[in-house]
């Protein structure tokens, strides 16, 4: 029998299986936190930080990514307030110069409806031709955790941090697989990814940048 | 060397070795420490080696090349002892007049020290307002000892405090003092090691991980790395302590690659350490087992990050993850791990030796003990100082630093690195202690003070912290990348003259949220130089964006060169090094910059004479129309 967290989430009574986070606890009652980098058969990221709440525990009030934060006895949830919804406010214009069309465009629009977000505000500041990925690692995670694969990673810092293909991994594991191109929230796998071109790929490809 | 397996066996060796030691024998010290070695020390250890042979004085004067002194403004640096006399700037050429000063015991006059305000030699180290007012405990122990040979540092007292603890404590005393103490972590956040400690002990889980945080890289900061290439032993004998009181068996140093003698001295030390029984098996016959590994970092700011450590030492790139289950809890592997700086280490075997209430009586009430700091930027005496804490900002800058160069006027000290704030005159008097430096937006980081003269931009300088943050951060999570992203274009604009004034309330709300929903700590301080020049320096951003002034005049796009006519005497050296040849006029002609064509390089302005400082720079106002064809009227002598 698993043991059951007593807990409050927006002021409701929640009793949860101990080891689960906030966010599956909050779904649970029907409460929907927003995410961008959640994935259900992932484990936790925390990339996004659109999912933070507002956790009082002890006394003390702290921000945090519900999608990794584990339930805990007595801990008293917000999943709205005027910090996070200023958070959620501020990465919704901060990843909209990033994005296209397509994908997961409409979500970040409906949540900046909700969230009276200006998607342009950071436009300018930008300066820079959208990469229509928005560095949720979703398919870098994927390939890594359910494919096993490992075709897909991170390269870069900072500013500089971008997703490529593995050039060695790739030509033998995605003419065959491409479950990337589903998971991809915003599409920019499948759209410019030609399948057939994967078995082409040298190191110097990679190392150029070219994916 | 045969391996010791007692605690009374250590003391035989101990005593042996100062038996073989006489202590009035003369012996010239040498810094060897990076910045020392970058001024050339290499070749004063050659010339002195090469003079103490010729004039046949080898058995009789010793030569012992150490770490890092600390006065790294005056290498490299010479201390003669038994008497302790000190020679600054030290060029292989004084090598044979050092050699024969030792041996008729003679002073050099010209190497010492002399006092730049009343021009008095000063003789001794001790005696020199630099070092004077330190407090050299941690650091101390640098300058008697060569870091690469552990006969010297037993001869100091070496692992007698793992030997005490091994020998008369338990783990859970050991814990106990290092409580008692108040130890708080050196490398930034001040985290009490005694509770980490004991988080880590009592963590469900086996085994348990000990580490060592060697990959410091504020800009301007190299406490950890001079301690590591200095006294690495000192930093193993904590690690050992830690190792015992938590219940590990095996530790982990991860230092960055990018200090080539911090990792050859420490594997120098580890295998000596392992040589003579201080590592491995049934550690001094105390059944006590533990070893140590390293991991060299492959150079990236944020995997001095807890998280991002342990992630790079599992072999994945140093990224940060969520930690809502301490690393204390779940660190390597999944395992308990506890994470320690370098200095927080090293400070453990004097805690042991000297028992937690002598710690106790030094520093502040929240803050313990003494603090390395890396003095830097516009002050007169640049290097590694070591201060009680509570010391105050202005005691540390003014009467150790020795104030401003040129005469200048201060205006901020940073403090923290890139995580850090910039503190402005007004809270000179602040004394140094964790909480203290918080408070005012600040924090104690690693020990990294910069100091800046009122030629510095603190716009710019936030732009600097802030870029250097974009190239240094790994780019996980959205506040921490494309927040970072913002700021810079912000920043850069308003540096650029192109800034709006309603980009200053963005640059704010951006920050908060950084501070607030960053993945890790480096993300939620990354925005302190913006939040504390905002709060402090407002009129400085509102100066670049409303009057297009730059009232430091560092900003290119805001400043104009121009030569003032009447100071001017045609001396050609400006007009012959503008690269673009954007100065006009010629001999016995006042010069005079066609702006259309200075590209703002400033050579004119730094290559002019002090003696006509004709070349100024103009901010936020016009400049004033050129006569072309004036002739100089000089000056009769």
């Amino acid at each position: 029998m698993e043991k059951l967290i007593s807990l409050e989430i927006d002021g409701k009574d929640v009793k949860a299986r101990e080891g689960i986070t906030v966010l599956e606890a909050a779904k649970e009652v029907g409460i929907e936190i927003p995410t961008l980098c959640y994935h259900e058969k992932l484990e936790p990221y925390g990339a996004c930080r659109i999912c933070c709440v507002e956790v009082e525990r002890g006394g003390r009030t702290q921000v945090v990514a519900s999608c990794g934060y584990p339930v805990e006895e007595g801990m008293k949830v917000k999943t709205r307030s005027e910090k996070i919804d200023k958070i959620r406010k501020t990465i919704i214009e901060l990843i909209a110069p990033s994005l296209s069309d397509g994908g997961v465009v409409g979500k970040v629009r409906e949540l900046a409806d909700e969230y009276g977000a200006d998607t342009s505000t950071f436009m300018s500041t930008f300066k820079a031709t959208p990469t229509r990925c928005i560095l949720c690692g979703q398919c870098v995670r994927y390939c890594s955790e359910v494919v096993a694969a490992n075709a897909i990673g991170f390269v870069g810092r900072g500013v500089g941090r971008r997703v490529v293909f593995l050039p060695e991994r790739a030509s033998r594991f995605c003419p065959t697989c491409r479950e990337c191109y589903e998971v991809c929230p915003t599409g920019k796998i499948a759209a410019e990814t030609d399948g057939s071109i994967f078995p082409e790929f040298s190191i110097d490809d990679f190392l150029s940048g070219k994916m | 060397m045969s391996r010791i397996n007692s605690f009374a066996e250590l003391e035989k060796l101990r005593q042996e070795i100062k038996g073989k030691r006489d202590s009035n024998k003369p012996c010239i010290t040498l810094c060897s420490g990076t910045a020392c070695h970058a001024s050339a020390s290499e070749s004063v250890n050659e010339a002195l080696e090469r003079e103490l042979d010729r004039q046949g004085l080898k058995g009789e004067i010793g030569l012992r090349r150490t770490g890092c002194h600390g006065f790294c403004e005056k290498g490299p640096l010479v201390v003669v002892y038994p008497e302790e006399t000190c020679y600054i700037n030290v060029q292989p050429e004084d090598a044979a007049e050092i050699v024969q000063g030792v041996k008729e015991k003679k002073i050099i006059e010209r190497l010492l020290y002399s006092n730049p305000v009343t021009g008095e030699k000063i003789v001794h180290e001790s005696e020199i307002p630099f070092y004077k007012n330190q407090q050299r405990l941690v650091f101390g122990p640098n300058r008697w000892i060569d870091p690469e040979s552990i006969e010297d540092y037993l001869y100091i007292g070496g692992y007698s405090a793992l030997s005490k603890a091994l020998s008369q404590m338990t783990p859970a005393q050991v814990l106990e003092e290092i409580k008692k103490a108040n130890l708080r972590g050196r490398g930034g956040g001040g985290f009490p090691a005694g509770r980490k400690w004991e988080e880590t002990k009592n963590a469900p889980g086996e085994p348990k991980y000990v580490i060592v945080n060697c990959d410091e890289g504020d800009p301007g900061a190299y406490m950890d790395r001079s301690l590591m290439e200095g006294n690495p032993h000192s930093v193993i004998e904590g690690l050992i302590i830690g190792a015992y009181a938590i219940g590990s068996h095996e530790g982990f140093v991860y230092v960055r690659q990018e200090y080539p003698l911090a990792v050859e001295n420490l594997y120098i030390a580890l295998e000596q350490a392992e040589e003579y029984g201080f590592l491995g098996e049934n550690i001094l016959g105390s059944g006590f087992n533990f070893r140590v590994k390293v991991h060299r970092g492959a150079g990236a700011f944020v995997s001095g990050e807890s998280s991002a450590l342990m992630t790079a030492i599992e072999g994945k790139a140093g990224e940060p993850r969520m930690k809502y289950i301490h690393m204390s809890q779940r660190g390597y592997k999944e395992k308990p791990s506890c994470l320690n700086n370098v200095e927080t280490w090293a400070t453990v075997p004097f805690i042991i030796n000297k028992g937690s209430d002598w710690f106790n009586s030094i520093g502040t009430e929240g803050s313990k003990g003494t603090k390395i700091f890396s003095l830097v930027g516009k002050v007169n005496n640049t290097g590694l100082v070591e201060v009680p804490m509570g010391m105050t900002l202005r005691q540390i800058i003014y009467d150790i630093g020795g104030g401003i160069p040129k005469g200048r006027k201060f205006k901020g000290v940073q403090t923290g690195g890139p995580s850090g704030g910039i503190i402005p005159e007004r809270y000179l008097d602040t004394p140094i202690d964790f909480d203290e430096l918080t408070k005012i937006g600040s924090m104690m980081g690693s020990g990294g003070m910069i100091v800046m003269d009122e030629d510095t931009c603190m716009v710019d300088m936030a732009r600097y912290f802030v870029n250097f943050c974009c190239e240094e951060s790994c780019g996980k999570c959205i506040p921490g990348r494309e927040g970072l992203r913002v700021l810079l274009g912000i920043l850069t604009n308003i540096c650029e003259g192109e800034g709006k004034e309603e980009e200053l309330p963005t640059l704010e709300r951006v920050a908060e949220v950084m501070k607030d929903a960053s993945l890790c700590a480096l993300g939620a301080t990354a925005a302190n130089p913006v939040l504390t020049t905002l709060r402090y320096f407002r009129d400085e951003y509102e100066a670049h964006i409303k009057d297009k002034r730059c009232p430091a005049k560092v900003c290119k796009n805001l400043i104009n060169y121009y030569i003032g006519p009447e100071k001017c005497e045609a001396c050609m050296i400006c007009l012959r090094n503008c690269p673009t040849g954007a100065i006009q006029g010629g001999k016995n002609l006042v010069h005079w910059i066609e702006q259309d064509k200075c590209i703002k390089c400033g050579i004119c302005y730094q290559v002019c004479p002090e003696r006509f400082s004709a070349v100024e720079k103009l901010s936020g106002e016009p400049v004033p129309a050129p006569v072309p064809g004036r002739e100089v009227v000089r000056k009769k002598e």
